[in-house]
This record gives structure tokens, sequence and C-alpha cells, in this order.
């Protein structure tokens, strides 16, 4: 393959890097910006949608699509109501104080991680595309579900824009990231609002998972990588804001891409760190973060 | 508290010592070998409890830290047949570079995007080890032992495969890296940096430069951390990219905070008990890790202070 057309396949798949990623960051940003704490656990609340994905995918009849349709609904679901539970049963508890909730977070992690290691095995596990067809360009064939994958994240990220900015959880959620105690004191229900923030960020790692599992097997580890990169975006948009997550993600994104495709995903995630020691020495606060934060 | 090692403070870090020399005559082979891993490990802690307890920096990648120190001695021994000696100060030498390097980058950052700073940057030294591996052998690791010469001092002479060797090496490290905390510790500059944790803008307000301040602690930290990780290279002879992993960065918090974090004597008794609940969660079954994860949520709901930390609170005041 001559190089443009190899750079276009590049692009492509950074394309669809970019939207998965932009929606797992989106949740991590989300929960800080509401909250002001960083979840660790984060990737192995897109690790669960994947492995749920994939128990559906054995225990519903019906066909590859079946199987994925409930998946998509009830995986989110279950991660949603861990999240709620782990913020009930430990954030409360420990007051959302920042270190001690990265310490849990951690904590978390491990808890989550081991116990699928535990129900499901060591094994990488492959699930059947919901849809299978090809895009046949004059160069090369691309698979069709990527390109799905890239239009559902697209419209979900919408789908989260205008849950922020038209509902009144959105509006709730709004509040309480620019003055929690202002926010408090007008009503806003801070702690329902909190929990509803972290099962809703939970929700869009979790079905970033299962959009993901068709391309890349669900295994017990796969939560690290999305974690790191989430991190890499964040911190290159700064931390807190929406739409400096959505930009960073698709610089990021892409780069990413363009660098494995070319070399290897390896190299694609030394060098985007490399890039945040760039971000950081020119303004430690991220592109579009509050200076200094 | 004055500014030196007072009586009692001395005469418990030195029993604490002298405890673990007597343990060598009277510990059976397998915990021989057990406590000696741990002593060095422990080092790793006490470096790691230097920035977190006593300047209030969480740190979520020291394992590059100590990677660093590992495969700074680590890799001159395998490709170029150093002696032990040469190794282990380039080794050091490299995770003090690395640290002073990182810190002018990172310090930039302060609150949580610190800690995502640092364990980012671990990930791409772990990754980096596996990315080269042609060189580093990261993926399976590689064992010095037959590169690795014994060390004579004088006329006698010391084989790293001896037991006792291993042992009262691990010992002399630990005890230099513990004393030195306890040292820092209670020195002006020991000070400055609790009180950078109780206060950083008033610490700044009062004059004091907290960058340089946070920078030192961290080269300090960073270097003890790189101590361990060479001497884990040389006493056990393996070097693998495993070390530098996101887990080999939680370990020294999971620690540090059991054994109580701020206190001079918490690191080594976390260490101690994580080794062993670690050691025996990994018999029973392969999802051992969550101890690690248990551990950690357990630690953090209901006993934040750690085990010194209460003991300090309930009984003795004047630990340090």
């Amino acid at each position: 393959m001559s190089f443009g057309p190899h750079l276009f396949l590049a692009l492509l798949e950074g394309t669809v890097t970019a939207f998965v990623l932009a929606l797992i960051a989106l949740g991590l940003s989300l929960v800080f910006g509401v909250m002001r704490i960083v979840n660790i656990a984060h990737g192995e609340f897109f690790m669960l949608g994947a492995v749920l994905a994939w128990s559906c995918s054995m225990l519903v009849g019906g066909g590859a699509f079946m199987g994925f349709a409930v998946a998509l609904v009830v995986g989110p679901l279950i991660v949603g109501a861990m999240a709620v539970a782990a913020d009930g049963l430990i954030l409360r508890r420990i007051n959302y104080q920042p270190e001690s909730t990265i310490v849990a977070t951690i904590g978390l992690l491990y808890i989550i991680q081991q116990l699928v290691l535990t129900l499901f095995g060591a094994d990488a596990r492959p699930v059947v595309p919901p849809i299978y067809f090809r895009v046949a360009f004059p160069w090369f064939g691309y698979s069709g579900y990527k390109l799905i994958v890239a239009g559902v994240s697209g419209l979900l990220l919408l789908g989260t824009w205008l849950a922020m900015s038209k509902t009144k959880l959105g509006l709730y959620m709004r509040a309480t990231q620019q003055d929690q105690e202002m926010a408090q004191a007008f009503g806003v229900p801070v702690r329902r609002v909190y929990a509803k923030a972290f099962a809703l960020g939970a929700m869009l790692a979790a079905v970033a998972g299962v959009l993901v599992v068709p391309i890349q097997q669900a295994h017990y580890l796969m939560g690290l990588d999305p974690l790191l990169l989430s991190f890499i975006v964040v911190i290159i948009g700064g931390l807190g804001s929406l739409k400096g997550t959505m930009v960073a993600a698709f610089v990021v994104g892409i780069s990413d891409g363009v660098v494995s495709v070319f070399f290897s995903p390896t190299l694609a995630k030394i060098v985007a760190t490399l890039l945040v020691a760039a971000v950081l020495v020119l303004r430690p606060g991220g592109l579009f973060g509050e200076e200094g934060s | 508290m004055s500014g030196r090692l007072t009586g009692k403070v001395l005469a418990l870090h030195l029993g604490i010592l002298g405890l673990l020399f007597i343990a060598q005559f009277v510990l059976p082979a397998y915990h021989h070998t057990n406590v000696a891993r741990i002593m060095v490990l422990a080092t790793y802690a006490v470096g790691y409890n230097i920035l977190l307890g006593y300047t209030g920096l969480m740190s979520l990648g020291h394992a590059m830290f100590f990677a660093a120190g590992m495969y700074g001695a680590g890799l001159p021994i395998y490709y170029l047949q150093f002696g032990a000696i040469q190794a282990f100060c380039l080794g050091v030498l490299l995770s003090l570079v690395l640290a002073t390097l990182f810190g002018l980058i990172a310090l930039r950052t302060s609150g949580v995007s610190f800690l995502i700073v640092t364990m980012m940057f671990a990930q791409a030294c772990y990754l980096a080890l596996l990315y080269f591996n042609k060189i580093t052998l990261g993926d399976q690791g590689f064992i010095l032992s037959k590169s690795l010469e014994s060390v004579s001092l004088g006329s006698f002479e010391f084989a790293f495969s001896d037991p006792a060797v291993k042992y009262n090496i691990a010992l002399l490290l630990f005890a230099g890296s513990f004393l030195l905390s306890a040292l820092l510790v209670g020195s002006p500059t020991g000070r400055v940096l609790i009180a950078v944790r109780e206060n950083e803008e008033r610490t700044g307000l009062l004059g004091y430069n907290t960058y340089k301040y946070k920078l030192l602690s961290l080269v300090i930290s960073g270097g003890i951390s790189g101590v361990a990780g060479a001497a884990y290279a040389l006493l056990f002879s393996y070097v693998g990219a495993s070390f530098a992993s996101i887990l080999y960065s939680i370990y020294p918090i999971l620690w540090t905070l059991l054994g109580g974090t701020g206190t001079t004597t918490g690191p080594m008794i976390g260490t101690g008990i994580m080794f062993y609940l670690v050691d025996i969660a990994s018999g029973l079954t392969s999802s051992y890790l969550f101890v690690v994860g248990a551990v950690l949520v357990m630690l953090i709901l209901w006993f934040p202070q750690g085990i010194m930390g209460a003991i300090r609170t309930r009984w003795l005041p004047w630990l340090p």
C-alpha cells in the first residue's frame, strides 16, 4: 500500500479510537468536574462493560445482534448500579477527600479486576460483531462495524451534551460543579447528584466497553490502557473542562491511531505521554483548564 | 520535639535494627530469605514515605524510580560485566537523574494533577521497557547470577548467593535509609517538608521556596527507591519489567498506609505484614491481588492512620 492510502487507513483507525476514547474520558472528566475526585477504577468500569457484553452474547439467544442489544442496555445498568453502591458504601463515608478517594478507587480497581479474574477466568473472550459488513474503499476494505462504533459513540456524546445542557439533572450537575455549597443552599440535592454523576461516568465507560468488545476481546486486564489514555486526555485538555476533554480526546485518539498503524501501539502511548510533558511545561493547567489547577 | 534524634527515638530505631540483626540467627531458611526481601522492599517504602508521609505528596508512579535503580544496575552487569558496586552506584545515579528530571516537569502541577501525572509517566516508563524489549529484555526479564561476580573487600569475599550476605546487605541498606529518614525528619529541612505537608501556602508565605523543597523531597525519595531497586536486582538476581508496572507503584502506598504514613517505623511494619498476607493469599488463589484492593479500601474506611499512627495517637506521642 502506498503512503496516501496508508495514512488514510491510519486516520480512519485514529478517528474510531478518538470517538471511543472521548466517551471514556468524558466519564472521567464529568466525575472530576462534579465531584472533584479522580476515579482510578474508571478503566475497570470499561472492562466490566466488555465482560458483561461477552456474558450477554453467551447467555442471550437469538443471534449476535440480540445479545449485543441486550448488553448495550443491561451492561451499563449493572455497572451504574455498582457505581452507586461504591459511592454510597465507600466514597461518601470518606467525604470525597481527594487523596483518600484515589486510594479507595485503587482498592476498587483491584477488587473489581480480581473478582472478574475469579469469575470469568484469565482468557481473552472474543465476541462476534452484531452487524458485519465491509466498506470497500478503492485501496482496502474496512470493517463497517468500526464505523458504526464511531457513529454510536458520536450520538452518545451528543446525548450527554444535551443531557448536561437541557435537563434538570444536567443543570444540577453544572451548578454543583461551579459551587457546591451554593448549589446546596439553593436546594440542589448534592449527595444524590454525586451518586448520579458517578454512575453516569461509570456508565459512559461501560457503554464504550460494550461497543469495543467485538473489535477488541474482553479480558480482565483491558482496563488499564483506556485509563492511561483518558488520563492523558484530561491532563492535556485541562482537568474538569468537558470542552478540553473533547478536543484532547480527538488530538490524542487520532495521533494514537496514526502512530499505532505506522509504528506500534506501545510507542503511541509513550509518544502521547511525552506530549503531556510538553503541554505541562507550556501550560501547567492544561489547554482549557483553570490556570495552575 | 528537638531537632536531633533524642534518646528514646534513637533507642527505638537501634532496637528495631538490633532485633532484625539477631533475627537472622533464629529464623528458618524460608523466612530468612523472606525477611531479607522485606527489608529491601521496606527500604523502598521508607523512600516512598519521605514524599507521602513527610511532604504530603502522593505519587502513583514510584515504580519508575525502583525500576530505574534495578535496570541501571542490572543492564551494565548483564551486558558489560560491571562489578556489583559500580553497577549499584549507576542504578542509584539513574534513579536520581530520573527523579530530578521528572520532578522538574511534574511539580509544575499540584493536587490531583500531580497524582495523575506520576501514574502516567510511570506507565510510559513501563511501556518503554517493553517496547525496547531487545535491549531491556523487559518482557521475560533476565537473571544476573551468571554474570555477577562476588565482591571482595580486603581479605573478605562476599558471594551474593550466600543467604547470610544477602540478609546483611539488605539489613545494612535498610538501616541506612531508616536512620537517614529519621534524621531527615528531625532536621530543619525535614521540618520545612512537614510544614509543606501541613500548609504549603503558608510555608511559601514564610519565605520558603516550596517548589525546591518538594523537588528535594522527590529526589531523596526517588533515590532511596532506586537504592532498593538496585539492591533487589543484585541480591535476588532477577530484573524484569513487572517491577515497573503499576502494581509496584501501588505497593509502597499500601505498605506505608498500613504501617502509618508519616511515621519512620511504619513502612517496615506495613511491608512485613503485607508481604506475608500477599504470600499466603497467592498460595490460596490466583486472584490474590484481591487482598491488595480489600486492604486498601478497609484502611481508608476504618484505619486511615495505620498501625504506628494509631499507636502514636493512643500511647506514644513521641514517635517520629
